[in-house]
């Protein structure tokens, strides 16, 4: 009898725990690891189906919830019509389905009170997930660090985790949330209603007690290349700058 | 593990499968992904650094680097991030051609490839040359968009596409192999997508 022990797959299984929908076409699942993990602000996770023929789909996922928050991570899934892996969560995935998953993953786009800020976060639809793990984050830290997300949305109604970031900006303890419909008027005072340029890139930095000291941008890949270049011409360095693009 | 109620309706016919490694998933269209916001660089401003160590052996500015023999590459390329394109077509300056240019053989068995904007990726020589990889130019008959890597981008295409530098403008020959951008970021040392080699753990 040997006390090596066994090799570990890097896979492992989780338990769907609890299911919500965010917004018509964005559902948020909260998975139970059987080996729980920590994890940063920003990292993502494979997840990965298994059919009864052995045939296997991966995808990665950001991560919505804070490393404080326990066990359980919570991914915000959006429903891609013509997708494979998301489909199953929108319309099969029950409560106390398993599936696996791999992770934490990514090295990059992830951030931590201690990097401190100030900080300028910039996310168009599902691209805010990452984002949010960065903000909840520095909530439950009670962080000082200044911060502000600039939110992209087509509707009033497709702003994930609407309710909780509004809340979160009525604090007044350093985070400033600027929201951009569009497709829609703007609902609150300073808010906006056209697509991100560098102009409102500007006036987002004005709501920071300093210039930013890290940007990232997550988003579609039209999304990122406009931001990113918004970023630029409002003066932030490209070095500051941290990207995550998906889809094609 | 079965996933319940999941099903294998989108799995490729066999003969696709065979060129799809483990983990990947066949994609039509080009995703693109990077670290950072895009770089414009522009040709007269671009220049191609081949060094050894701190050393530089040979520099090339981008009329001189078009003089030399270009060579199409059409091949299979495999992202990390799990999706597998066919037949991507591609035009540049093989490795062995640059070498050959500089008149040298490889002096160390690593090399890094070195970006415009700071990126880099480790790969050893010996998956750079005997017509292994190129410094691409052209993507299906045109000058690579900035998106993709233009104006030159590394194409190793038999491992994960990280590793093939965007935006390059210099390979690097190392006395070791030293881990790049990714590599120090929880991917893996060498990447070999038919042996999923994706992260640092991965054997």
């Amino acid at each position: 009898m040997s006390d090596a022990p066994a090799a570990q797959s890097p896979w492992q299984t989780v338990t769907i725990t609890r299911i919500q929908k965010r917004t018509p076409r964005v559902t948020s699942f909260f998975l139970q690891p059987s080996r729980p993990f920590a994890y940063r602000a920003g990292q993502h996770v494979d997840v990965r189906l298994t059919a009864p023929d052995g045939y296997q789909a991966r995808r990665s996922y950001s991560i919505a919830s804070a490393p404080e928050t326990g066990e359980t991570i919570e991914l915000a899934i959006e429903k891609l019509e013509d997708g494979e892996v998301s489909p199953f969560f929108h319309e099969i995935a029950a409560v106390g389905d398993d599936v696996e998953l791999r992770g934490p993953l990514g090295g990059h786009f992830v951030w931590s009170d201690s990097d401190g800020g100030p900080l300028l976060l910039v996310g168009g639809g599902s691209g805010v997930v990452p984002l949010m793990s960065m903000v909840r984050h520095r909530a439950m830290r009670g962080s000082l660090v200044a911060a502000a997300l600039v939110f992209s949305a087509r509707v009033w109604d497709e702003v994930i985790f609407r309710d909780e970031l509004i809340d979160l900006a009525e604090r007044r303890d350093g985070f400033d949330l600027v929201l951009t419909l569009t497709r829609e008027p703007a609902r609150r005072p300073a808010d906006y209603a056209r697509r991100i340029d560098a102009a409102m890139m500007v006036q987002a930095m004005t709501r920071l007690p300093a210039p930013p000291k890290l940007a990232f941008v997550c988003g579609s890949n039209a999304f990122v290349t406009a931001a990113a270049e918004a970023l630029i011409d409002a003066g932030v360095p490209a070095a500051l700058i941290r990207t995550e693009r998906y889809g094609v | 593990m079965v996933t319940r109620g999941f099903s294998s309706g989108r799995k490729p016919p066999t003969d696709t499968n065979a060129r799809i490694p483990p983990g990947q998933y066949l994609e039509q269209g080009f995703p693109v992904l990077s670290a950072g916001p895009t770089p414009h660089v522009r040709t007269e401003h671009w220049s191609f650094t081949l060094k050894h160590g701190p050393r530089p052996i040979k520099k090339w500015n981008w009329a001189e680097f078009n003089a030399l023999s270009l060579t199409k590459m059409t091949r299979d390329i495999h992202c990390v991030t799990a999706w597998t394109k066919f037949d991507t077509a591609w035009q540049g300056v093989l490795v062995d051609d640059i070498l050959a240019d500089a008149g040298i053989e490889p002096p160390t068995a690593f090399t890094l490839a070195l970006g415009f904007d700071g990126y880099s990726t480790n790969v050893p020589t010996k998956d750079l040359t005997g017509g292994k990889a190129m410094v691409a130019l052209l993507y299906e008959g045109k000058p690579i968009t900035p998106d993709h890597g233009g104006p030159a981008r590394l194409l190793v295409p038999h491992l994960y596409f990280w590793k093939s530098a965007k935006w390059l403008n210099g390979l690097q020959f190392t006395e070791r192999d030293e881990p790049g951008f990714w590599e120090l970021r929880g991917y893996h040392i060498y990447g070999d997508p038919w042996r999923e080699q994706r992260y640092t753990n991965d054997l």
